[in-house]
Parts: structure tokens; sequence; C-alpha cells
């Protein structure tokens, strides 16, 4: 079986969101680097691939996907078993709906409120050369703080968010998560210690390290 | 006592999302009032079924549930009468439901505040917002053309989840002045039209205390 492709740079979060599942249940891949600064997101080739003109994108054989969380989930579909691994828990309809639930808090809910950081200190003024505004800092930190309230409340009754199993919805947390502990406001999360012990246990684990090792803090 | 119950204001798109998906199934339901205007979504009986304090929230039986998305997961998986919502193969589906999610949402989402909800509240829509999230909603539904002229649905010859999730906000849409954004497009009026015309729908939307046009 011929490797699997993910286009777009390693230190990506949303690339770094596939490769953590792709490493999780073994599979054989490849990162294919698309290099942003000269627009080859936006070449005719890389667009038929993602018409949306992002990254990441994804191959297997004929199969051409975008949008990470699609790709994300197909890995897990295609690997999960020969792997021994059910971090979508499809096979039981309560538990497939905590991991569908916390997934969509991620992307509606989480991220909203935490990676405006992540661009406000690291990203935008290392890309684009200018200063972090505070303003949003500040009203992205408020938000956060509510929802921190409440993965609180989750992780005090449970070790992972969709139970007391490690799913999708956990490590769906991961990549931008990792970045905003490279911000000068990583020591929110010790005033939620449940929600920081939850963080460790996925920052421990051999996947979440290794993809790491390729999302430098300082860049 | 119904055995579901759809927690939300019946007007709210999200919570429209979800009744679109309970009557393509043919699935009984009561909508429980949740007035926002009232701050019942921060109130402890509502936190206690939806800790971020948002609607909708879907009591069915013992289960419950919040985030459309996934609440019409939970829908499409449990019940198998009706339509295949959820059919595999599914990687071209779980695309379209993404994108649904992270390319149509954040814009049309905005666009039907400003235009339709805001002035039921009182207020005015701010042109500014209105104008940039109506550019690059124009730019989304560009793909969306290409897309549908190459396929009949979203995940391809079938009516699925994917498009489904667009349906309530689609339909908003159509009530605001930036309605022409489908109209003028070929394959996403006739998306759209094939779509809208699902009996399913109808019901849903009879159901829509929309107020008389203006």
């Amino acid at each position: 079986m011929a490797p699997v492709k993910v286009f777009g740079p390693a230190m990506s979060t949303n690339v770094a969101r596939i490769l953590v599942c792709l490493e999780e249940v073994g599979a054989e891949y490849e990162v294919v680097n698309i290099d942003m600064q000269a627009k080859e997101h936006k070449s005719p080739e890389h667009l038929a691939r993602n018409p949306f003109g992002q990254i990441p994108a994804f191959q297997d054989g004929d199969i051409v996907l975008f949008e990470s969380r699609a790709i994300a989930k197909y890995v897990l579909r295609k690997f999960s078993k020969s792997a021994g691994v059910d971090l979508l828990r499809e096979g039981d309809l309560k538990e497939a709906a905590m991991v569908d639930v916390w997934t969509e808090v991620e992307a509606h809910t989480y991220n909203p409120a935490l990676s405006p950081v992540v661009y406000e200190c690291l990203i935008y003024p290392a890309m684009r050369g200018v200063p972090t505004n505070q303003k949003v800092v500040e009203e992205s930190l408020e938000k956060l703080k509510k929802v921190l309230d409440v993965y609180e409340a989750r992780l005090s009754k449970h070790d992972y968010l969709a139970g007391d199993f490690l799913s999708f919805a956990d490590l769906n947390h991961f990549p931008y998560t990792h970045y905003f502990m490279g911000t000068p406001h990583a020591s929110l999360f010790d005033a939620y210690p449940h929600v920081k012990a939850w963080w460790e246990r996925l920052a421990a684990r051999p996947s979440v390290k290794k993809i790491s090792a390729n999302m430098p803090l300082k860049f | 006592m119904a055995p579901r119950k759809l927690y939300g204001m019946p007007l709210s798109p999200n919570v429209v999302r979800v009744a679109a998906a309970l009557n393509e199934k043919g699935l009984d339901f009561e909508i429980v009032p949740v007035d926002l205007r009232t701050g019942a979504h921060k109130q402890p009986e509502f936190l206690a079924l939806n800790p971020f304090g948002q609607i909708p929230a879907l009591q069915d039986g013992d289960e419950v549930l919040y985030e459309s998305r996934a609440i019409n997961r939970y829908i499409a998986t449990k019940y198998t009468e009706g339509p295949e919502l959820l059919p595999t193969p599914s990687a071209k589906l779980e695309v379209w439901l993404e994108v649904e999610s992270h390319h149509f949402y954040p814009h049309v989402s905005p666009l039907v505040f400003q235009l339709l909800i805001k002035p039921m509240l009182g207020g005015a829509a701010d042109p500014v917002v209105v104008d940039k999230h109506a550019h690059e909603l124009a730019r989304v539904l560009d793909v969306y053309e290409t897309h549908l002229a190459q396929n009949k649905y979203l995940a391809g010859d079938a009516f699925t989840l994917a498009d489904l999730n667009h349906m309530s906000y689609l339909f908003c849409l159509s009530k605001t002045p930036k309605a022409d954004l489908v109209a003028s497009r070929p394959h996403v009026k006739a998306w759209w039209d094939d779509i809208s015309a699902r009996p399913a729908f109808q019901k849903t939307v009879a159901a829509i205390p929309f107020p008389p046009s203006a």
C-alpha cells in the first residue's frame, strides 16, 4: 500500500491535526510541503486538490480530500481496526455522539476563543511583522476563561472530553493548544487543574510528542 | 409527552438545522422555547442541558446533546427510517459537512444575523459587516457553483446530511436582500430549488414563525 500524502507545511496546525491521527493508527504517510510564502496554495495544481486554496489537502490513491477534520476522520475510519485503535467510537451510539459533540465544541467554541491569541502573539508577528493586537488578545482570553470553566467541570468528571477514553475530540485540541503554550498566556491553564492535567496527558502521548517536534514555538 | 424535545427558539437557524433533520427522518418532536431575549439560555435549567448556554439542545429519551451538527449526526446514525443521510463511502460527504461548517456558515451566519435577526430585535444591519460577509460568501459560493456543476448534490448523486445542514441558513438567506447570492448562480440555485422542495423541508419551514414580510 502506498503511503498516503498530506499536503501542507508540517508545522501548520491543521496539517498536524491529521498527522497526529496518522501516528495514532500507525499508518505510513508522506508530508508534501506547500510553500505558502510563494503562494503555492493558490496554484492551479493545489486548487485541484483544495478548491478553497487552503492547506491541508490529502491523497490516498484516487481519493483526494480537503478539510482537516474530514481527512482525519477518513484516516481513522480506514486504519483504526487494523491498528486496534478506537478514537471515533462508531460502534457505540452514545459514545460516538459525545465524540461528535466535543469535536464540534473544539471547532466552534474552544478554537475561536483560543486561536486569536496564537495568531496575535506568535503567527502574525512572525509572518506579517505586525505587532500583537492586545485588545484582541484580552477579549479572546476573557472568552477562553469562560470556555475553560466548562472544560474544567467536564474534566473533573471524566479523564477525557467524550468520556473516560481518549478520542478524536481530545486530539483535535492538540495543534492550537500546543502553540498557545508558546504564547505569554500559557499560564492561564494553571487556574484550571483538570484541564491542565488533561493537556499534559495529551502532550505526553508519543504521537503528540513526535508531531510537536516539527512545530517549533519560535518561528 | 413527546419522545423528543428540541430546546431553542423556533426561528433560530441552528435550531431549524436540527428540526430539518428530525423531519427528514419522520420523527415526532416538540420545540421547547428557550427565549434568548430573556437570558433563558444562561439559566441553570438550560445550562444543565448545554453547559455552554447555547441553543439548540436535544433531549431524546435520556440522551441530551448539543451542537446542532453533532445532534444531526446522531439523528442520522440512530434512525434508519427515511433517507440515508450518512451513507458510506463517506469521504466526500465528510468534506462537504466540514465545508458547510468552516466556509459557508462563518459568512452566512453573520449575514442572516445582520439582515434578518437584528431587525427583528429592533436593531439595524451594519452595512460594513454585511458587505464583508456577502463578499466572502460570494467567493465560497463560486466554489459550490463549480462543484454543483459536476455533482447533483454535495456528496454526489444522492441527498445527504451535507446538503441538509445548509438548508436552514439557505432558507433564511432567501428572505434577505442577499438572496441573489444563490439566485445568481445557476447550479447553486438549481440545487437549492431541488432540496427546498423536499416535503420534509416544506413541513420544517411551515413551522417557522416568520413575521409577515415588510
